[in-house]
């Protein structure tokens, strides 16, 4: 393992070096970096541009400016590693720094939700093979797949923002909301609940009506503009939780394990019991004391699971913690939505769905409250992440589907069904953790492909992340920023590359690396 | 190669025969049903006709061919020192009177932009650009893609090892960095530079592909039966090994160019592909996305354009998996297929009737 590990680590060390130096000469060629200066009214231009060719060292030949800006790398053996400096002066480290930040916060979000969603949409595919679900499903991928993704984004900026903002300015559910949310809903509910076509058909009543109800709810509280009940919140809390406890206990144990579903809800009692506390506390919580609590949460969930006991502690312990966490979860969520209504109104004056930039400025001297700041990061997360969500859920759909079909054909399911298994412990325990593996190395491709950045959708909502900084590098030929975009870009592929292969091999015991 | 390797697959075939007589039995028939119709026919012919009779491919090759035949026959052909006017009176650099804000009308079904220029004009040249460099990407990945994978697949070793790596540096660099570095030198050259420039970059896929075929390829008995009849390795290639691939190698390209017009468009929305007064789909929707929420057609037709060839190109490529798959078992026609499914039910029936315990 170790061997195979640093062979691949040098062989990923040589390609880089010699891809580097094909960046630097194309990106050198790109154009000229004298071209703004040139044409410049300045009376001191002859200076200025003899000023930028000392400080870029352009009066060197590319192929070997090449080895003055290694240099500064390999410097970093002896402490005085840099990047050389941008175009305008200042290092290239803290851009590459700040725009590695901003990217980070931008992709993390969306590659969770796309995993999420799109494991569930392939499991329930491959589950309803060729049924109405799966074909419109697949259609919708196949458009997805094909939708150019900066059209996505700006459909989004100017349809979903633009919207839902002119939706809060004056609350009015038009009718058509009434009747098509509700039967689209049904409708995907009955897809995906398959069985006789009466059982689809109630299923599609049952799903329908939930929906119109809480259309109506939303529409008659405006819950958009105020999504808060004061104290009354706690009963909405009680119902999503228990809700969620019961869905997480049919899926991980099933309802007859009556250890495990106590342990859920008792859980979700405790979370209940420790909701006042928490929200008289909430306004002195920062980000780190927060955490504390989630963990605090789990440790609880675990705890509630070993009191319960009986023969398969462990079932209920696991089941414990998932619910508790995320009713803590849920009561989290609420206490945002509880500043909702402060952070609309006195910060954002009414428009909260931000379609630029990555956060509104100067807010630092508006207020210090967590809940504030966190919200003003989801509203400006929330159309880029939807955006690069979409095309990202469209392909993992289809892989988990197809890892699903593959896997529920083999021959080991038809051992465990022979033996009597339930179609719950067969799909959960068996198929879905196995065609799981196959995923992470698509993810770990996608996330180091990602972490250059989202060009194209940071370009549209003005996000200054990495794929700024490239354009802005080669719009301006400034090729020491550009290398720098390219050291974290190609890094961070070798890295996820290999750690997808090492990730493959630690999950699929019949790869064995070859050493 | 006088001597033929012992049969094995008898005992096999003896073995599950013992096993599950009733099962083979039904696949035999099966497989019977599906021979006959495909009886007499070359290989080609065969994934021809799988390919005839997928829908979805179907109406997507129809579509796509109307929308080339509408971009080249209204604007006409203005490239190479030739120029053919087309049928539409307008020309994409033609300045026009402005109606109502450039609405849609009759006149200008598609509408006009803020300069007056007609938005059919502008889409179908940006049509005809978008096109051009998905064929003419097509084509260069395809053969810088096969060369490299065959040579590297055939002849092993070093030659190998230095493609591959080769392969890997210029896949390590995201593809929309090497196309916007490239387009942002070259952008300004025209399309046809464009489009080679992007082609030159977009080949790595293809030639790993190729490589992991012919590796398999070419342990195989035709191969050695080739090399002992004198063929020189250049023919063992070309002849022998290829058309075993060419599936792998058609379904990749087709795929690869309907990512391709993506990939345009998005350099060229970034401003790093085709430069003004030239235009094509991306660069048309780069330049008027501020415009869209007052003057949504500007926006609406060249993405309408993007997603259908996007769209159809995708099609055609699962058509074509699903025509050169060789574990596809469905049976060509209605009738054969209708008659396969009689086999298995009868065999079905009779499997059942034989584990009822008596």
């Amino acid at each position: 393992m170790l061997t195979f590990l640093s062979r691949r680590l040098l062989a990923s060390i040589i390609v880089l070096l010699l891809a580097s130096y094909l960046v630097y000469i194309l990106s050198a060629n790109a154009g000229d970096p004298l071209e703004a200066l040139r044409t410049s009214t300045a009376k001191n231009k002859e200076e200025l541009i003899e000023q930028r060719i000392q400080q870029l060292g352009l009066n060197v030949p590319t192929p070997l400016r090449y080895f003055l800006w290694l240099g500064g790398i390999l410097k970093v053996f002896v402490g005085h590693f840099t990047l050389g400096q941008t175009i305008s002066g200042t290092p290239v480290t803290t851009a590459v720094g700040n725009a590695a930040i901003v990217t980070l916060q931008l992709i993390i979000a969306s590659v969770v939700l796309a995993i999420i969603f799109g494991v569930l949409i392939g499991i329930t595919t491959a589950l309803r093979q060729y049924s109405g679900y799966d074909y419109t499903v697949t259609f919708l991928a196949f458009l997805f797949f094909s939708l150019p993704s900066f059209f996505i984004a700006v459909v989004l900026k100017a349809y979903l923002g633009i919207t839902f903002n002119n939706y809060l300015a004056d609350p009015h559910v038009a009718w058509w909301a009434y009747v098509f949310i509700p039967l689209i809903i049904g409708g995907a509910a009955a897809g995906v609940s398959g069985g006789t076509r009466r059982f689809r058909f109630v299923t599609f009543v049952i799903a329908t009506i939930a929906t119109l109800a809480v259309v109506v709810f939303i529409a008659a509280t405006n819950w958009f503009v105020t999504p808060t009940l004061g104290a009354a919140d706690i009963v909405i809390v009680a119902i999503v939780s228990v809700a969620l406890a019961l869905l997480v206990t049919v899926l991980t144990t099933g309802l007859r394990n009556r250890k495990a579903l106590y342990t859920g809800l008792t859980a979700v009692a405790v979370g209940l019991v420790a909701y006042f506390p928490f929200i008289q506390i909430s306004g002195q919580l920062q980000l780190w004391s927060l955490s504390l609590l989630g963990l605090l949460t789990i440790a609880v969930g675990l705890l509630i699971g070993y009191l319960y006991g009986g023969h398969d502690r462990g079932q209920s312990m696991r089941n414990g913690a998932i619910i508790a966490f995320i009713t803590g979860l849920v009561i989290v969520i609420n206490r945002f939505m509880q500043s909702w209504n402060v952070y609309v109104n006195e910060v954002v004056s009414g428009r909260p769905i931000a379609t630029v930039g990555s956060g509104t400025p100067d807010l630092n001297s508006m207020t210090s409250s967590f809940w504030i700041h966190g919200l003003d990061t989801y509203t400006h997360l929330l159309l880029p992440t939807i955006s690069l969500c979409l095309i990202s859920i469209a392909g993992y759909s289809r892989y988990m589907r197809s890892n699903l079909l593959d896997v529920m054909n083999s021959d080991y399911i038809r051992t465990a069904r022979a033996k009597g298994l339930n179609q719950r412990t067969v799909v959960m325990r068996h198929a879905f953790r196995n065609s799981l593996i196959p995923l992470t190395t698509i993810v770990a491709f996608d996330l180091g492909a990602l972490l250059g950045g989202a060009v194209i959708t940071e370009n549209v909502f003005a996000w200054s992340g990495m794929g700024k900084l490239f354009t802005d590098a080669l719009h301006n030929v400034d090729v020491n920023s550009l290398m720098g975009y390219f050291v974290v870009a190609g890094v961070a592929v070798v890295v996820f590359n290999l750690l997808a292969d090492v990730a493959y091999s630690a999950l699929d015991p019949r790869i064995r690396i070859a050493a | 190669m006088s001597q033929l390797p012992p049969i094995e697959p008898d005992l096999n075939e003896a073995a599950a025969g013992a096993a599950a007589p009733s099962t083979v039995a039904a696949t035999d028939q099966q497989s019977n049903f599906e021979l006959k119709e495909v009886e007499g026919l070359s290989q080609g012919r065969i994934v021809w006709r799988r390919f005839l009779r997928h829908r979805g491919a179907m109406i997507s090759a129809v579509i796509l061919l109307l929308v080339v035949l509408m971009a080249f026959t209204s604007e006409g052909i203005d490239a190479a020192g030739i120029t053919i006017h087309g049928w539409w009176p307008y020309t994409y650099t033609q300045l026009t009177t402005l109606h109502g804000g450039g609405a849609p009308t009759w006149q200008h079904p598609f509408g006009e932009d803020s300069l007056g220029r007609d938005m059919f004009a502008i889409v179908m040249r940006g049509c005809q650009q978008s096109l051009t460099i998905v064929f003419v990407v097509g084509i260069i990945s395809v053969v810088i893609g096969v060369i490299i994978g065959a040579a590297s697949g055939f002849f092993r070793g070093w030659i190998d090892t230095i493609l591959m790596r080769f392969t890997d540096i210029v896949l390590i660099i995201p593809l929309i960095v090497l196309t916007a570095t490239l387009g942002r030198r070259y952008g300004a050259h025209g399309p046809l530079i464009l489009a080679v420039v992007l082609g030159l970059a977009s080949w790595t896929a293809l030639a790993r592909l190729v490589r992991g075929d012919f590796l398999s390829l070419r342990e195989r008995e035709f191969v050695d039966a080739a090399r002992v009849a004198g063929a020189s390795p250049w023919r063992i290639m070309m002849v022998h090994i290829l058309p075993n691939a060419i599936g792998v190698i058609i379904v990749n390209t087709t795929l690869l160019m309907s990512a391709t017009i993506l990939t345009e468009s998005a350099v060229s929305f970034l401003g790093f592909g085709v430069q003004a007064p030239d235009v094509s789909l991306g660069s048309v929707i780069g330049e008027y996305q501020a415009a869209f929420a007052t003057r949504p057609w500007l926006f609406f037709w060249p993405a309408a354009f993007i997603v259908i060839i996007s769209l159809t190109i995708n099609f055609i490529g699962d058509g074509l998996r699903d025509a050169f798959d060789p574990r596809q078992k469905r049976a060509l026609n209605k009738a054969a297929r209708k008659a396969a499914a009689a086999a298995r039910e009868k065999a079905r029936a009779e499997s059942a009737a034989s584990t009822q315990p008596a």
